[in-house]
């Protein structure tokens, strides 16, 4: 790689966090630390039913039992959970009408670029805002709620609509699921309840927008969204967070229910703050994602954009229980600097002529390591399933790890199952053909760059692909492999 | 099934055997039972659950009676007559062994042609303390020290040894013949094996393993290779024994500089299999091709597990391993191809296919790449599916029939492993082998161990 080169991918890859502002909002927090009051006192101040709060404590207990797993290729410092905050709100929000909300709080999701007031919106996404513990803001929703179509901050859903929560949550990813899931269930505090009925097809794109403000909180939310039968919905989700010294860690658990030939699509732009270039401060990124295609034909897509967090820990998962469903799953991992991610997803095929496809595209620059897992499992009594799986990784730079470790289980002959992967760094012989067509190199790395990513991005609703494209050039701006 | 009990019960044997082990062993190869039992242990044992063994379930397999062999037993016939190889019109120089001791004749090995020693490791101890000084327990010791090596390092007493000079030739391949007889117990063997071949220098080594009677076996052999600078060796390793037979056997290689690897591990039948092939490039511009093919039927279970490790730049590495399985068998394979920081312009693939016969077979496969450097191309790939319908249709309306058409396509399947074969008369008859077994003729003949003892 001559000096150029170098420098073209030093600028390339020194992109800066664009989100990292704190906003002066009067938050209201509790204590720090954990501890079966701690449980109790975040299901008072969220007014919730006894059965939830029996759901959360025994979702505690079970999580004292429980140790963290270290099987990730990840470098993670011990977490305290005891130096964490459980629970932080800002004062204002949660009002009735919009007009009395803190104009800082509207300020800083103007700021990032959301859209909460229902008449500047062009877009048409329903937007369900959430800071720290709290939904700020959900819009549009009586406007879908003509539709019969439930789109409300989680806390809300618990008081409006008890029974459904109670008949779903906790049936895709049970509290004993794992460390971080038993965590979340012990204390998350809001997060997206999505109901879209029978037959309807919901009319806008749903989006949820989580910002963390307050310091030393952790971020602890869940969605739950539920397609009933023959319904169609496009939800998206997007991240952010201050720049700050330490670390922060977030643990969501994100539970689909997708009903017979209904389908679902759910992207994710995850830009949490990912630490400064030395790997200071940052966000723990752990998150529990999984849907369920319960019905025949159901349909769920994953997207993710995957360019924040100091250490990212998902697996977002489908698990395809009704005959003739089908799963995709797209994913963009960027990491740089110091980050750390270790992402795939899991496709378990229970139900026959069952279909999944995995294309997963990870970029590793500066010193940072990226890893793709993934799991593919055909069960025993699954005839005709069929996947294909393809993850490719792109090395930028000499300092960077890229790991592939999937796993393929197949219990059944009549499964066609595929996988394939690549490992590479962007070819001299590409860089000299674009070259001698007088490309230059630091545009001829970003037209490379774009096409490798682009059979996901193509894929995501226009909304996001347009951020997500931003996003990945401003982590990715002129690079050389 | 208790794992305590077991890793008692080898803690106690382990204790009881150093004495006897101390006074039939040379010191060079005594000296490393201690620290190799202490990482036996520190991992917890005999391996279960873990994730480099996730899907092996030896537990049941140690929890059996064996006798362990700590002294060769007396032989009162010689092995040829016991066993001779099938493979008429191959010229080769066997070395035999009997449930992990060597056959051999007292006195001073005589050297071969050029130089070439191969003789039992105990009198290579004995005679050329240096070589294997320089080279025992080298290259069976790079991290992460897997256990059953450790536990063969802390048991082994005796195998074959080689030893071929700096740009010498060996003239005739060496076939190493694993014989396993039990006499009215089952039997626990260690086997260690130590070849090396010098700067320049090339090889052929067929090992074969075989049962002859029908005990239950438990063999947990280690096989250390090292390759110098420039040298080359073939390597095929041919397993065929009866169900009741287990094996775990750990190849432990470490490449020099544009050194050459070619590896066949061929798979026939055998109650619970498993290779282990640990490979590190240790030298630039070294080279190493891995193949492997397997078809286990009924209950059998062929694990095969692969680490090849790039820790020196323009390394290259090829990786296919195939797979056929029938009734209730299961195979796993595991292939990590590792590039470590600075091993540029590594060139690493590796490929995992599996055809999967009935609905009760079971396939796991996990091909993983851990890369820490740039400029590298890397691939992997893995299929299990089942014979193209369009191609039995093709081959069917041609007049072919059903069956006949299954069997040519699986033949044509796996004969791109036996196809690697550089051995003409070996190829031939594993061709041969192959199709019998795809036949099932050949599992027949493991019900019928007399008729399979004196095979032509």
């Amino acid at each position: 790689m001559d000096k150029n080169q170098d420098n073209i991918l030093d600028e390339f890859t020194r992109g800066e966090y664009k989100h990292g502002f704190v906003s002066d909002v009067e938050t209201e927090t509790i204590g720090k630390g954990l501890n079966e009051e701690v449980v109790r006192l975040i299901s008072r101040k969220k007014e919730e039913p006894e059965w939830l709060l029996e759901f959360r404590l025994n979702a505690y207990r079970h999580w004292l039992t429980m140790k963290m797993p270290a099987w990730a290729k990840l470098d993670i410092p011990p977490i305290n959970y005891q130096e964490i905050i459980y629970y932080a709100a800002p004062k204002q929000a949660g009002k009735r009408s919009w007009e009395e909300v803190d104009p800082e709080l509207k300020a800083t999701f103007d700021k990032l670029g959301i859209p909460l007031d229902e008449q500047k919106i062009l877009s048409g996404v329903a937007v369900d805002a959430v800071m720290d513990s709290v939904s700020v803001k959900t819009t549009f929703k009586e406007t879908l709620a003509e539709r019969g179509i439930i789109f409300s901050s989680f806390s809300e859903a618990v008081k409006e609509h008890p029974d459904l929560i109670r008949r779903y949550l906790g049936t895709v990813v049970p509290y004993t699921d794992n460390y971080f899931a038993a965590l979340n269930s012990a204390v998350f505090s809001d997060g997206s309840f999505v109901y879209i009925p029978r037959g309807v097809r919901c009319p806008m794109e749903l989006s949820t927008y989580f910002r963390i403000n307050a310091a030393k909180t952790g971020q602890f939310e869940r969605t739950l969204i539920v397609a009933d039968e023959e319904s169609h919905v496009s939800y998206l989700e997007g991240c952010t967070a201050p720049r700050r010294d330490e670390n922060q860690l977030h643990a969501a658990i994100v539970e689909i229910i997708v009903e017979r030939d209904a389908e679902v699509k759910y992207s994710t732009v995850q830009n949490w703050y990912p630490g400064d270039k030395e790997g200071k401060g940052g966000i723990y990124n752990f998150v529990t994602k999984r849907g369920i295609c319960r019905g025949e034909r159901a349909r769920l897509t994953w997207m993710q954009v995957e360019t924040g967090s100091a250490i990212t820990w998902k697996y977002p998962g489908t698990i395809l229980k009704g005959d003739h469903s089908v799963s995709e799953f797209y994913s963009v991992a960027v990491t740089n600097h110091h980050q750390q991610a270790d992402t795939g997803t899991k496709m378990i095929h229970i139900g026959n002529n069952t279909r999944s496809r995995v294309v997963s595209k990870g970029i590793s620059a500066g010193q940072s390591s990226n890893t793709y897992r993934g799991l593919v499992k055909v069960a025993k009594e699954c005839r005709d399933a069929r996947n294909h799986s393809q993850c490719d990784s792109l090395l930028l730079g000499d300092r960077c790890g890229a790991h592939t470790f999937p796993r393929v289980d197949v219990a059944n002959p009549s499964a066609r199952v595929e996988h394939e992967a690549t490992t590479s760094k962007i070819g001299e012989d590409q860089l000299f053909y674009c070259n001698q067509r007088g490309i230059s190199t630091e545009d001829a790395v970003g037209l490379i760059i774009k096409g490798y990513a682009g059979d996901v991005i193509s894929k995501m609703p226009m909304e996001f692909a347009v951020e997500a494209q931003k996003l990945l050039q401003i982590s990715l701006e002129g690079s050389v492999g | 099934m208790n794992k305590e009990k077991i890793n008692r019960d080898l803690a106690d044997l382990f204790r009881e055997a150093k004495e006897i082990l101390a006074r039939n062993t040379s010191p060079l190869i005594d000296r490393h039972r201690e620290e190799a039992y202490r990482h036996f242990t520190s991992q917890g044992g005999i391996p279960a659950n873990t994730e480099e063994y996730r899907h092996a379930n030896l537990l049941p397999l140690f929890d059996r009676d064996y006798h362990v062999a700590l002294n060769p037993r007396p032989l009162h016939v010689t092995p040829g007559d016991l066993f001779t190889c099938n493979v008429p019109a191959l010229d080769t120089r066997h070395r035999f062994t009997i449930n992990g001791w060597p056959v051999n004749n007292p006195g001073e090995p005589t050297e071969l042609p050029g130089g070439v020693i191969a003789c039992s490791l105990s009198d290579a101890a004995k005679y050329y303390p240096r070589l294997v000084e320089q080279h025992y327990n080298r290259h069976a010791t790079t991290p992460p020290r897997d256990p059953l090596v450790q536990l063969n390092t802390a048991f082994a007493r005796d195998g074959i040894f080689l030893h071929v000079p700096d740009g010498i030739t060996l003239d005739k391949p060496l076939q190493i013949v694993n014989l396993m007889l039990g006499n009215n117990n089952n039997i626990m063997s260690f086997q260690r094996d130590l070849i090396v071949i010098g700067k320049g220098a090339t090889a052929t080594i067929l090992a074969c393993d075989h049962t002859l009677s029908d005990h239950a076996f438990l063999a947990n052999n280690v096989t250390e290779i090292a390759l110098d600078e420039n040298a080359s060796i073939q390597y095929y390793q041919v397993q065929n024994q009866h169900s009741a037979a287990a094996r775990v056997h750990s190849t432990c290689i470490t490449q020099e500089r544009q050194s050459r690897l070619d590896a066949n591990i061929i798979t026939l039948h055998g109650g619970y299999t498993r290779d282990n092939l640990l490979v590190t490039l240790r030298g630039e511009e070294s080279q190493c091709n891995l193949h492997g093919i397997y078809l286990p039927d009924k209950q059998q279970q062929v694990d095969n597990h692969t680490i090849v490790d790039h820790a020196a730049p323009r390394c290259q590495s090829n990786e296919l391993f195939k797979g056929i399985l029938d009734d209730h068998a299961t195979a796993n394979f595991t292939g990590r191809v590792i590039v470590r920081p600075g091993a540029k312009k590594t060139s690493a693939y590796q490929a995992n296919h599996n055809l999967l016969l009935t609905n009760t077979a079971r396939v796991n496969t996990r091909p993983q790449l851990v890369i820490d450097a740039d400029d590298v191309k890397c691939t992997h790939g893995a299929t299990v599916g089942q014979l193209d319908d369009d191609a039995t249709f093709y081959l069917r309306s041609r007049g072919i029939p059903k069956e006949e058409a299954r069997l040519m396509m699986m033949a044509a399947f796996a004969r791109e492993i036996t196809g690697k074969v550089h051995l003409a008369p070996l190829r031939e008859q594993l061709d041969d082998l192959l199709e019998k077994r795809l036949r099932g003729e050949l599992s027949k003949c493991h019900d019928n161990l007399l008729h399979c003892k004196r095979s032509t």
